[in-house]
């Protein structure tokens, strides 16, 4: 009778134990795409457009510190806010008043510069098709398993976004564009965010599926920005991006964080304009979307102790070894730890050995010892 | 048929227009004086806004902390040019070079065509002595510039003083993207005008100056300081330049911005801003601002040490600090404060200064009158004379109809219908040869007055053309023996003269309204109402109240009630000879063109008006 009670007792808990394993296979393939990518793309020049280097900078700063690496990553700036001969502090760009944090750093690298932004090197970017002499990291290299992260800022209207000042693309362009991607099958998913004046405009026209968006402001709405600082003499971020970067901050790349609380980003109360949002070319829910699916690299690596049979169902194996495992939560290093480099704290000074005043004194010490007391007990120190 | 072409409708056409001429004038004049006087009303003007996206919203803090030092500086300027006598060169270079910048001098030198009793000078020699601060990190394609005049006596030391010590706060920034050229100037508009002439390489007047050894960009701005204050109550922005040029209406409003940002007291024609501007008092005091600005645009002098930069198209205006009977003071610190906010925000343009209005009328800092709006009232008054012009031309066209009932006879239509061009060319030439006599006469025969009339050269000179002006007015006594036209003949020379008046009037209000309009003011009736048949001698009195140089001496009165100094008779009429003089001189010195538009174009017009009225 006990028997057949642990028998069942037994068969239950291993039970358990499968299916705590296809769960953790299931949360594993929940999304088919492989490798991530972004083209971050700042379209405005001049000094007093310093806000949109300083938003595109950010979101880069975000991207990067997810996971997605360099060679990932098109950056497009129209303008070098950084060595801009009116910059006060040269080399930075700042995103947070009184300087706190410096979105610039020492490691941005920047794929198209200054003039070089232009509509028909965004479209090329996304279109894929390029010179055969342009370089590696200036183009998109993106399969039909990769997500893509497109993000535009600068300054637009309704349908259109306007480029270093003397061009636009409208949103049948842009829409062009995207059907001719999942035409070459160049992406798998796209997530599109955009900061501008009437930024819902230019997701209007989309038509191709797999693809959602973001937005700051509605059709006759302006995007604001969001903070002066007195010392530069700029407007630093716009309202959205602001508190888009404040959201990623609590992003790691383990976050289970999903598109429903993107979308909760920046409410009228702050951003004083509606941002929008379209999910219905999209074939998952929105709420089954990680934001780390986007915006972070993750590797599909999980550390797991159990082993899962993924060819018999039901059938359990053996747990290897007899020791008991310590079920220490097993996380990420955290690879750009942004709230250490804004609250720094104090290095610790290293150890340093007596230089040579305090040997020489020690020494003249030893000699008034010995030379009072006598050389006879100099014997018993060594 | 069409409205003009069907002759019924034409001839009832012409009969209103014949019938209804009169009347329809005197409304377009009164409409114009009242859309003008209305213009200052202030549910009808426009408040003023930034227009350059540049300069746009954010404030930077400004921390310029050396007030008190710039007013020891002002002190040993002062102290040095005392003792010099003139402008103290070497000090001037050696404390520029101390602060860091590169300095220069440029020597010049000018004889007036006869003394200036205002400013006391005939022989001018000088120096301007000015420093060129580099952009730290910027190419030397842009530069901008803030001047201080060298006055002789011991005016304008703390603004010497503040430029210096603005000189040394701006080299230890690094922001600045274009190069600061501070300038020093002596003999205030002569020596601007030779050192503004050197920098472009142009030379328009004759001066005699040497070259300039260095140079910035090209200049977006310039703004010239004038202190002669330790502490200040106000502080006035003058923008009338050369010829009634003025800088893009957004340098007037930075400087509003930050006078509001600092919390200075801000004026221009140094009447306060107030809070109640739709009340009885607001308007009437609005309306003054207005005229003071008309009056000064219409006089085409450089009103500061900025007017000449105009020219160059270069956005400048002049800053001048008052110190009144007031109980809150400014200090230099924020005096410099302003400064630096507004070379900062300068500093920022990526473009000249274009995108506010060029041609506007301020009747208080915060409130505009743009073109668009003020241009019909002018319009008013130009409509008179081509309804004048068209009654004239549907009278001459009626005549010959008229004669041959009459008359019948042939040859007499056609010699009274088209009296022969040399008769209508006589008076038109005889009155510009008097409009050249009085641009050229007065100054070459200023040494023949002095020789034979005890008077000095300048009151030669303007006695000579007030002569010269008096003896038009016997012309035509002279005049009509030459003519041997038919009585109907005036109204062709009628039409040419209220043609051409009307073409004139037209282009001079174009570049500087307030000329226009004021010339336009007393001229139009006398165009309009001129007939050989009106009353001799009420007429005679009325054209010569009305003349030019009447109309100048009203509005050298007016200005002087304007400015709350009324004069009196005597001093008023000291106060027009004078205004003669400086006219002259500042033809010939700066180039404005007022007083040649007078002489050689309005008075001659005018001249062929009074040949039209002593018609026989």
């Amino acid at each position: 009778m006990a028997n057949i009670i642990a028998v069942v007792c037994a068969s239950y808990g291993l039970a358990q134990s499968v299916c705590d394993g296809e769960d953790l296979a299931e949360r594993f393939f929940r999304s088919d795409h492989t490798n991530n990518w972004a083209v971050l793309v700042c379209t405005s020049r001049f000094w007093f457009n310093y806000r949109h280097v300083a938003n595109t900078l950010s979101v880069y700063r975000s991207v990067k510190r997810l996971g997605i690496p360099d060679s990932h990553i098109v950056l497009m700036l129209a303008d070098d806010m950084a060595c801009n001969h009116r910059n006060p502090k040269p080399a930075t760009v700042f995103s947070h008043k009184n300087m706190e944090l410096n979105v610039y750093g020492d490691d941005v690298e920047v794929d198209y510069r200054g003039y070089e932004v232009t509509v028909e090197n965004f479209l090329r970017v996304l279109t894929g098709r390029l010179p055969p002499s342009t370089p590696r990291s200036k183009r998109l290299l993106s399969d039909d398993h990769s997500n893509i992260l497109i993000y535009l800022t600068g300054h637009g209207g309704n349908g259109f976004l306007k480029f270093q000042d003397s061009e636009e693309i409208s949103n049948v362009e842009l829409a062009d564009a995207f059907e001719q991607m999942w035409q070459k099958r160049r992406y798998n998913e796209l997530l599109f965010i955009i900061d501008t004046c009437q930024g819902a405009s230019m997701y209007e026209r989309f038509y191709s599926p797999n693809l959602m968006a973001l937005a700051s402001s509605q059709v006759g709405e302006d995007s604001l920005s969001h903070q002066p600082d007195l010392a530069i003499g700029v407007h630093l971020m716009d309202r959205y991006t602001f508190y888009l970067l404040e959201f990623l901050e609590d992003i790691h790349p383990a976050s289970q964080a999903n598109m429903n609380d993107l979308f909760k980003v920046c409410p009228k109360s702050q951003c004083v304009s509606t941002p929008g949002h379209r999910t219905d070319l999209f074939q998952r829910d929105p709420g089954s979307v990680l934001i780390t699916d986007f915006f972070g690299s993750v590797r599909k690596v999980e550390i797991t102790m159990e082993t899962i049979n993924l060819t018999v169902p039901g059938i359990p194996l053996e747990r290897f070894g007899g020791e008991p495992h310590t079920e220490t939560a097993l996380a990420y290093v955290d690879q750009l730890p942004v709230a250490q480099i804004i609250h720094q704290k104090p290095k610790q000074k290293d150890w340093h050995p007596p230089d040579g005043f305090i040997l020489g004194l020690w020494t003249l010490i030893l000699l008034v010892f010995f030379r009072t007391y006598g050389i006879k007990h100099l014997k018993h120190i060594f | 048929m069409g409205l003009l072409s069907d002759p019924n409708r034409r001839r009832a056409l012409t009969n209103l227009l014949t019938r209804l001429n009169t009347p329809i004038c005197v409304l377009c004049y009164l409409a114009g004086v009242a859309w003008f006087m209305g213009l200052a009303f202030e549910p009808f003007t426009l408040r003023t806004y930034m227009s350059e996206n540049a300069m746009g919203s954010t404030m930077v803090e400004e921390r310029f902390p050396a007030g008190e030092r710039a007013l020891v500086t002002a002190r040993e300027f002062g102290a040095h040019k005392r003792k010099s006598g003139a402008m103290p060169v070497d000090w001037l270079v050696k404390t520029m070079q101390s602060r860091g910048l590169e300095v220069y001098t440029q020597s010049f030198s000018r004889r007036l065509p006869f003394p200036d009793e205002n400013k006391e000078r005939y022989m001018v020699r000088g120096t301007n002595v000015y420093g060129i601060l580099r952009a730290p990190r910027a190419p030397r394609t842009e530069a901008l510039v803030l001047s201080a005049p060298c006055s002789p006596d011991n005016s304008n030391n703390q603004a010497v003083g503040l430029l210096l010590g603005l000189a040394q706060y701006f080299r230890s920034q690094i922001y600045w993207a274009k190069d600061i050229i501070f300038l020093v100037n002596e003999h205030d508009l002569i020596g601007m005008q030779a050192w503004l002439e050197a920098y472009h390489h142009t030379n328009i007047t004759g001066m005699d100056w040497a070259p300039l050894h260095g140079r910035g960009g090209s200049i977006q701005a310039a703004l010239s300081l004038e202190l002669s204050s330790d502490v200040v109550t106000s502080l006035d922005l003058v923008l009338e330049g050369l010829n009634g040029q003025l800088p893009n209406l957004d340098l007037a409003n930075l400087f509003y911005t930050f006078c509001q940002k600092q919390d200075i007291l801000c004026t221009i024609q140094e009447k306060l801003q107030r809070s109640d501007w739709d009340s009885v008092s607001g308007y009437s005091q609005a309306v003054q601002t207005m005229a003071l600005m008309v009056l000064k645009q219409a006089s085409g002098r450089p009103w500061g040490d900025h007017g000449l930069f105009l020219r160059y198209h270069i956005e400048s205006a002049t800053i001048r600090g008052i110190n009144s009977f007031r109980q809150y003071k400014t200090d230099t610190t924020t005096v410099g404060r302003l400064l630096e906010g507004m070379f900062r925000k300068l500093n920022n343009l990526l473009e000249r200064l274009h995108q506010s209005y060029f041609f506007y009328l301020l009747p208080s800092l915060s409130r505009f009158v743009s073109i668009g709006y003020y241009m019909p009232a002018f319009g008013f008054l130009a409509v008179i004379l081509l309804l004048r012009a068209l009654d004239l031309w549907v009278q001459l066209g009626a005549l010959p109809s008229v004669t041959e009932d009459g008359v019948g006879s042939r040859a007499l239509p056609l010699q009274s219908s088209s009296p022969s061009l040399v008769s209508i060319l006589t008076p038109v030439v005889i009155s510009h040869l008097t409009g050249a006599a009085l641009y050229t006469l007065p100054v070459l025969s200023q040494e023949l007055a002095v020789q034979h009339f005890p008077v000095s050269e300048t009151e030669a000179v303007v006695l000579t053309a007030i002569a010269i002006y008096t003896a038009g007015l016997a012309l035509p006594h002279n005049t009509h023996r030459y003519s041997s036209i038919a009585k109907q003949g005036w109204r062709v020379l009628k039409l040419v003269a209220v043609l051409y008046l009307a073409v004139l009037l037209s282009c001079t209000a174009l570049i500087n309204f307030s000329l226009g309009f004021i010339l336009a003011l007393t001229l139009v009736p006398v165009a309009a109402f001129v007939t050989p048949h009106v009353p001799k001698v009420l007429s005679a009195v009325v054209m010569v109240l009305l003349a030019p140089g009447c109309t100048l001496l009203y509005c050298v009165f007016a200005f002087q009630e304007l400015q709350e100094a009324p004069v009196s008779l005597i001093d008023g009429w000291m106060l027009f000879l004078s205004v003669i003089s400086q006219g002259m001189l500042d033809h010939a010195l700066y180039g404005s063109l007022v007083y040649p538009l007078l002489a050689l174009f309005i008075y001659p017009c005018w001249l062929i008006l009074w040949n039209i009225l002593f018609w026989k």
